[in-house]
């Protein structure tokens, strides 16, 4: 997996927080790079450190937070040496974000309008009437129904899985040379999982985007993923590109998730009211 | 195992829920038709699965069951009571018996409280069990969902989407409800902890009689623990039975859809997924007859005129589509 120009590398990543109960340690050199045009997922113990990694790429560590070792290259560039300006141009139009939070992370006193014209007027030169027909079209690549009028609306009107989507459209604006996924598609029936699966492939073909995707759906990782890395309790446990991965898994946390997949051939709970009378 | 109880404990009748009106950002005149005349049961004891598109209306119809919205129509029973006509006050009181795990935990938690007080606090509030036994309960409940006991004195911000879901479903699992409406309750959590989670509801469920209305994506985990399952497109329920039945035989268009779409396992033949074509359309204009004409492939003329209506098609099989029989063999 190491790459000859990653687009991304983390090199024994360690992060740790201060809580009630002390300092805790919760990263533990983490390391794992990204071609360009590649896709990278993680997948992993619910806990295990996948967001607070994504937070520390970002630099967006919660305030209780730091970063105790190790350094992360964007394109060559030591992230931990910029200044927060340089970061906040990297941010977005290099690095876009899908958090796992929509309703958290999307600002519930604007409309979604206003949340794609702003994007857009951050990171593009478009004008006024530009931005509004590329919002529109924003948000009927990611499937939302009825775009104009929805372009109105605030976050809270919007279904679970349709404020997810907003997010990603929203990431997009920017046109993101990395694009960092958090659980994207947990709201998301399996069409319209498909069909988001199906843009972030065609934008990484057509933009050259390369994309960092963590996901609990081992159907989702056989789908996207060039290579797969795996986390538990603040450690990778394994790591390598996806055949390798899922058909000859090394690590026994590895074979336990492949195990636990439900499987659609075993019987659902017998219908028992039915026979008594 | 329990005695059977054929009674319904939850009966909800022609729900509807349409948002919008004149003070909305939609065009003046247009409602969104966010539940449209749906119908079901729940028994005691029994998971009734819920899935559909993103946008068809599972999580309105739960908030509207467990009290949280108000139907612009329709009834819904629970245990022989009215509940659409009780006042706020008497809905509080009952309100103990119906929870409901959120489909965005972080939201459903309030943000100035350590997990451990969110999980205590609806205890004393319902006065349940012994006041000084409460704290020992907080601990078995957070040890059921696999969470560590550090975490108990977090803030929701300082915790994991996985582990804001657990606590989310501790809380209401604490009150020992009759009914759940588990909205993705185990979206946020990997395939082991999922397991863990999905062990726990079945057991309360076998020891206690729980009731699940189970709202999710997984079409896996639906099949692994509903009864019955109902199919939703835009606001309304296209087909409903027993599970394995409508895995087995789906008789819908969209269900057919749905099903053929679930993704495979092997990396190896990474397949292309047949997938529902056209744009979904919006619950503010939906399609005239059969909502679904304008993306199924088995349309025809009569379906743009006329709407289907919910049809029995074998014992306790349901189909909402002029033409389910050309399937069932
Ligand atoms: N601000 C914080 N203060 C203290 N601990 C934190 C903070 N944020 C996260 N943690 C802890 O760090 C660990 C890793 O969290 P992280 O959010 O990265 O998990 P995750 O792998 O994304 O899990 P999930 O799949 O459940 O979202 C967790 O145990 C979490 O409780
Ligand atoms: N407060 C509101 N105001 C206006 N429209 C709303 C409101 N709440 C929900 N809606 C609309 O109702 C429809 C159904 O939303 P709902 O949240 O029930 O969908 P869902 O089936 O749970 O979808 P998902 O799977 O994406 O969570 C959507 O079109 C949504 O935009
Ligand atoms: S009624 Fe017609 S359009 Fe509707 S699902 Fe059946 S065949 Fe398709
Ligand atoms: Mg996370
Ligand atoms: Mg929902």
């Amino acid at each position: 997996m190491t790459e000859q120009n990653p687009i991304l590398s983390v090199e024994g990543l360690c992060v740790g927080f201060r809580t009630a109960a002390g300092f805790a340690d919760t990263v533990h050199d983490v390391s794992f790079s990204i071609g360009h045009r590649k896709t990278l997922c993680i997948v992993g113990e619910s806990g295990s450190g996948k967001s607070v990694t994504c937070q520390a790429i970002l630099g967006l560590l919660a305030g209780n937070g730091a970063q105790t070792g190790g350094r992360i290259l964007f394109e060559g560039h030591d992230l931990g040496a910029m200044s927060e300006t340089e970061l906040e141009a990297i941010r977005g139009r290099g690095i876009g974000m899908v958090f796992q939070d929509p309703l958290g992370s999307l600002n519930p006193v604007h409309t979604v309008g206003r949340l794609l014209d702003e994007a857009l007027l951050l990171h593009t030169q478009l004008n006024r009437s530009d931005r509004h027909v590329r919002s529109i079209e924003l948000l009927r690549l990611v499937r939302i129904p009825d775009p104009e009028q929805r372009l109105k609306a605030y976050v809270h009107q919007f279904s679970g899985g349709m404020a997810q989507r907003v997010m990603i459209a929203i990431a997009l604006a920017c046109r993101p040379q990395l694009l960092i996924a958090d659980e994207p598609t947990t709201a998301l029936d399996v069409t319209i999982q498909a069909q988001i699966l199906e843009l972030l492939n065609h934008l990484k073909s057509e933009l050259g985007m390369s994309l960092l995707f963590i996901t609990h759906d081992l159907g989702v990782v056989a789908e996207m993923a060039d290579d797969v890395v795996v986390m538990r309790h603040g450690r990778v446990v394994e790591a390598g590109p996806l055949t390798q991965v899922f058909n000859t898994p090394a690590s026994d946390y590895t074979k336990s998730l492949l195990d636990a997949v439900a499987r659609l051939d075993t019987p659902s709970p017998a219908y028992r009211w039915r026979d008594v009378s | 195992m329990m005695a059977v109880n054929r009674e319904p404990l939850l009966q909800v009748s022609n729900l509807k829920r349409y948002y919008g009106g004149s003070s909305s950002w939609l065009r003046a005149g247009r409602t969104i038709k966010a539940v449209e005349d749906v119908s079901f049961f729940v028994r005691p004891g029994e998971t009734f699965g819920v899935v559909g598109e993103s946008g068809c209306g599972k999580t309105t119809t739960g908030r509207m069951i467990v009290g949280l919205d108000r139907p612009t129509a329709g009834s819904i029973n629970f245990a022989g009571e009215e509940l659409t006509t009780l006042s706020a006050e008497e809905w509080r009181i009952r309100r103990r018996k119906m929870q409901m795990i959120f489909q965005n935990p972080l939201s459903a938690l309030d943000p100035r409280m350590t997990i451990r007080r969110q999980i205590r606090e609806p205890l004393d509030l319902h006065d349940i069990g012994i006041p000084n036994e409460r704290d020992a309960k907080v601990e078995e409940l957070l040890d059921a969902v696999s969470l560590q006991p550090a975490m108990a004195d977090r803030y929701p911000h300082q915790i994991s989407g996985g582990q804001a879901q657990r606590a989310v479903i501790a809380r209401a699992l604490g009150l020992d409800p009759d009914l759940v409406v588990c909205d993705e309750p185990v979206s946020a959590l990997d395939l082991s902890v999922q397991a863990r989670v999905t062990a726990l509801l079945q057991d309360l469920q076998e020891r206690r009689g729980m009731a699940y209305v189970f709202i999710s994506h997984d079409l896996r985990i639906v099949k692994k623990l509903s009864h019955r399952v109902a199919v939703m497109y835009l606001g309304q329920i296209v087909e409903v039975g027993d599970t394995d039945d409508v895995y087995r035989q789906p008789l819908h268009p969209y269900t057919r859809a749905l099903i053929a779409a679930i993704p495979d396992m092997a990396p190896n033949h990474r397949s292309k997924r047949t997938t529902l074509q056209g744009d979904p359309p919006s619950p503010a204009a939906p399609p005239s007859g059969c909502h679904f004409h304008t993306r199924c492939h088995m349309a025809r003329e009569s379906c743009a005129r006329e709407a289907p209506v919910l049809r029995e098609i074998g014992g306790a099989h349901q189909v909402r589509c002029h033409f389910a029989e050309e399937f069932a063999s």
